[in-house]
């Protein structure tokens, strides 16, 4: 049975909610930028970025990472995953870095995403922004900026849809297989 | 081994082209010689009787081109581990071929030859050097040679290109009635090559032999048989053009027989495409698929005199290399017979008759070797072939030293059972 | 044997080589990164066995495998007092105790890397063999005519040179038709192998017909051993029929680009001025290399394979 967690207005609300929460943390949105993980990261960190330039005013970068070339599972597979672009169009020296993901899980998509962001560069901080945080961490990770929490057992999935990519804004927790 | 006194080959079908006998009959052997052959059922009596009904029973299989590597590289093979794949073949005589290490270009490799053939499972037949140390540069001393008991001249693995010396051996040998064995290889043409030169040799990248380098030699060496009146007989022939080219000449009456392998009237070279494997490396290369078809023709018409193996062991060590690196050659003996009845017999493309004269009758007449027929009085060589026998080649069990063949794991029909040589049964399936 | 190889071109599927494309493409990113950089291959060690001296195509390997974070061994097998045939079956033992997760070979031997994927359990890579294929050039053309023109379907690509010998023209035949390019081939009648129209290309002899409507000329290296193997009468006639010069281009109406594989042998296949010229696409081929070469690295280094 699939239940229906966020619709469009929730995530919308959410974002507004994050946005000025960022702002509130790094007091203003200098030295902010925005580097969303893809696939999905990549359209909500876009929309958080936007957001907090209507409040502030001001230009905000906004990345995309591909985080397959870090990953610590790939020998263990059967085959290798489609490598998609990194784009890191500035510098992060210094910057304020919000890393935006869909869904916070075991954690180890985001350990490979500071591996790769630390290798363009020194930022002054990295801050971790999330839609959903469903919980079983398996590295010592947490979010800064936190959509909403749920507690799921391992075999449901979180699954997030994007209108840019899926036609439609909502995020559907769904009992997925037993393992 | 001990032979009987007698020996009773029963109800088998007997099959000798030499006489045009085939029927049902009874074959009695005694004292190493054919005594008889009588009706089925006849009240012929012998201390050994071999039941052969259902089988069919010929005179021994003769392979006159054989590398038996002793001396010198007794690791590939020996004259005694290769008369043992022999006759587990249907072979009771092999000629071998005097590219040894030392060559047997003297009336001492002659001897030693034979001395060794006389403790092997069959006849063993030397072919002396037509060239001192197979180097192309002086004839060897061919009176001394036949005296000893060389049965023809052959520098094989090598041509000899000098146009001039092979004139000389053409008309010298003629004195002492032996026959120029030639290997057909134009070396300037073929330098470099490791495959036939194709649309194969192409797509690999490989050095190519063309057709070419055999076609010129053939014509070269029918010109001078022509001229000289010499006994030629052509090795291993692989090409269409060839195979026109000796048409023509026996049409005008020259002296000339020619051969062919197994593995060249069954592969071909797009085989390599798919596995660079350095078991299909052989000289001759394998030819293409119209090449394949008219050597097969010239079976059938009576262009080509005789099927041989051109067995030419070669160790693992050399042979599981990179293409380019691996020596020439295909082992034959323990495959020829099951291929020739599997892949032209069983296909119906030849008949039985013209299978036991290209491999027994022929052979034995090209070189004046004894047998090659069941005549009364003539030496006691039968091979028993079962024809629907199915079974599987399988290279580790081979009785030869060596293990190359390109044929591994093929199923095969039809497979020698029995092996008599002088009357002695030399090889036995299952036993 | 489960592991995969790359051992040619022929026979490559069209998925398969946009893959490689695609995946390349990414990695030409990561080449411009301040650190370039990545750990994908932690753990995974290669063997770059090169039997034959190739120092682009060996730097090009050795680059790639650094920059995806291999372990990264260098055999140098060329040694002229061993048998040819002995010193690749020995390295092929030695690698085999070494346990090496993939192995680069270049050899003279066409069906050397075919020898070494039947004998290894590790995935072989074909970086040239004798005159057979060149898989890891034929893609990084292919990605570098991709980036100029887009679309490889329907250009006219001419290959101009010494096709007997040539593995990089035989792997780039196999690529160019499989992506739905046109292919003609020119050089002199001596150093064009038997029968080669039936892998579906045009043959031309005379230079100036061939280039007519080419969108890609693909001038490959002319060994100077084939005068003195007799195949051509001279070096100068070779260039005045088959070189590219500036001269014989200016009489072109179209727009092209020039292709070389490397290394040049300037003023005999191509005149300096055409290489270091504006059609010249040369440079961008030697940085495709290394994307190209990481992104097959990458693909075959995928994960233990069942059976
Ligand atoms: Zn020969």
């Amino acid at each position: 049975m699939d239940r229906k967690i966020l619709d469009g207005g929730d995530i919308k609300r959410i974002l507004v909610r994050m946005a000025h929460e960022v702002i509130e943390v790094n007091r203003g949105a200098k030295d902010v930028v925005v580097i969303g993980i893809r696939t999905r990261g990549v359209y909500l960190a876009q929309r958080l970025a936007k957001i907090m330039e209507e409040i502030e005013g001001v230009q905000i970068p906004v990345g995309s990472l591909d985080i397959n070339l870090y990953r610590d599972d790939f020998q263990t597979r059967a085959e290798q995953p489609v490598v998609g672009r990194t784009e890191i169009p500035f510098d992060v020296l210094e910057k304020i870095v919000i890393l935006v993901d869909d869904v916070l899980f075991s954690g180890r998509t985001v350990r490979a995403a500071l591996d790769e962001i630390i290798d363009f560069g020194r930022p002054k901080a990295i801050q971790l922004a999330v839609l959903v945080d469903r919980g079983h961490r398996e590295l010592p990770i947490r979010a800064d900026y936190i959509g909403k929490r749920l507690s799921t057992s391992r075999h449901q999935e979180v699954i997030v849809k994007v209108r840019e990519e899926d036609g439609v804004d909502e995020v559907i927790l769904s009992e997925g297989v037993e393992a | 081994m001990k032979a009987e006194a007698q020996l009773l080959v029963k109800g088998g079908r007997v099959v000798d082209p030499a006489s045009g006998l085939d029927q049902v009959a009874d074959l009695l052997i005694s004292e190493g010689k054919i005594e008889r052959i009588s009706e089925p059922g006849s009240e012929l009596r012998a201390e050994r009787v071999i039941p052969a009904q259902g089988k069919l029973v010929v005179p021994g299989l003769i392979d006159i081109h054989t590398h038996l590597r002793e001396p010198g590289r007794e690791d590939e093979e020996t004259i005694l581990s290769g008369s043992q794949a022999a006759v587990a073949g249907g072979f009771t005589a092999v000629a071998c071929m005097a590219n040894t290490q030392p060559p047997i270009d003297s009336q001492e490799g002659v001897r030693f030859v034979l001395e060794r053939g006389r403790e092997a499972f069959c006849r063993i037949y030397p072919i002396a050097a037509v060239t001192k140390g197979l180097r192309g540069e002086e004839l060897t001393e061919v009176a001394d040679l036949v005296r000893a008991g060389a049965v023809a001249l052959s520098d094989d693995g090598n041509p000899v290109s000098s146009s001039q010396l092979m004139r000389r051996a053409l008309e010298y040998s003629k004195a002492f009635g032996v026959s120029i064995i030639s290997h057909c290889e134009d070396r300037d043409l073929s330098s470099g090559g490791v495959i036939n030169e194709s649309f194969t040799s192409t797509l690999l990248g490989l050095g190519g032999i063309p057709s070419l380098s055999e076609e010129v030699m053939v014509a070269r060496d029918i010109q001078l048989a022509q001229f000289t009146g010499g006994r030629l007989h052509l090795a291993h022939l692989s090409t269409a053009g060839s195979l026109e080219l000796v048409r023509e000449a026996k049409g005008k009456g020259v002296r000339v027989t020619a051969e062919v392998t197994p593995h060249h009237l069954i592969l071909s070279d797009e085989q390599i495409r798919a596995s660079f494997d350095p078991n299909l490396k052989v000289n001759p290369p394998l030819r293409e698929r119209e090449d394949v078809d008219a050597l097969r023709e010239g079976l059938a018409d009576g262009t080509i005199d005789c099927i041989v193996t051109d067995h030419a062991p070669h160790s693992s060590e050399e042979k599981d290399v990179e293409f380019d690196a691996a020596p020439f050659g295909i082992i034959g003996l323990e495959t020829s017979l099951g291929l020739i009845l599997t892949e032209l017999y069983h296909k119906g493309l030849l008949d039985l008759k013209p299978i036991i004269s290209l491999m027994s009758t022929n052979p034995a007449r090209i070189l004046g070797l004894p047998g090659g027929d069941l005549r009364p009085g003539g030496p006691a060589d039968v091979t028993i072939i079962d024809l629907e026998k199915e079974w599987e080649v399988e290279p580790a069990r081979f009785k030869s030293k060596s293990r190359n063949t390109p044929f591994g794991g093929w199923r095969l029909k039809g497979k020698a059972v029995v092996t008599i040589v002088g009357g002695r049964i030399v090889y036995q399936e299952g036993v | 044997m489960g592991r995969e190889h790359l051992l040619g071109i022929e026979g490559m599927p069209a998925e398969r080589i946009k893959l490689i494309l695609d995946t390349a493409e990414s990695f030409k990113e990561v080449l411009e990164r301040p650190i370039r950089k990545v750990p994908t291959l932690r753990g995974v060690s290669v063997a770059n066995l090169f039997f034959e001296p190739s120092t682009r195509t060996r730097v090009s390997f050795e680059l790639a495998e650094k920059r995806l974070s291999a372990e990264l061994v260098n055999v140098s097998a060329a040694s002229s007092s061993v048998l040819k045939g002995e010193t690749l079956k020995d390295t092929a033992r030695n690698i085999e105790a070494m346990k090496v997760d993939i192995v680069v070979i270049r050899h003279s031997a066409p069906g050397a890397p075919h020898f070494l994927a039947r004998c290894l359990e590790s995935s072989v890579i074909n970086a040239g063999d004798g005159a057979h294929e060149h898989p890891t050039q034929a893609l990084l053309d292919l990605l570098t005519l991709r980036e100029r023109f887009g679309e490889l379907k329907g250009l006219r690509v001419v290959i101009v040179g010494d096709i007997t010998y040539s593995r990089v023209a035989r792997s780039n035949i196999w690529g160019l038709k499989r992506m739905g390019a046109s292919v003609a081939l020119c050089g002199p009648p001596t150093l064009m192998p038997l029968r080669v129209e039936g892998m579906g290309v045009e043959v031309y002899h005379n230079l100036d017909q061939a280039l007519q409507g080419a969108d890609v000329i693909y001038v490959l290296r002319l060994q100077l051993e084939r005068q003195k193997e007799g195949l051509l009468p001279s070096l100068r006639e070779y260039t005045n029929q088959w070189g590219i010069t500036a001269q014989r281009l200016t009489k072109l109406k179209q727009k092209f680009i020039i292709m070389h594989p490397g290394p040049l042998n300037r003023g005999i296949e191509i005149t300096p001025e055409v290489a270091d010229g504006p059609y010249s696409v040369i440079l961008d081929q030697v940085t495709n290399g290394v994307a190209v070469r990481m992104a097959i690295l990458y693909l075959l280094s995928g994960g233990k394979v069942e059976g």
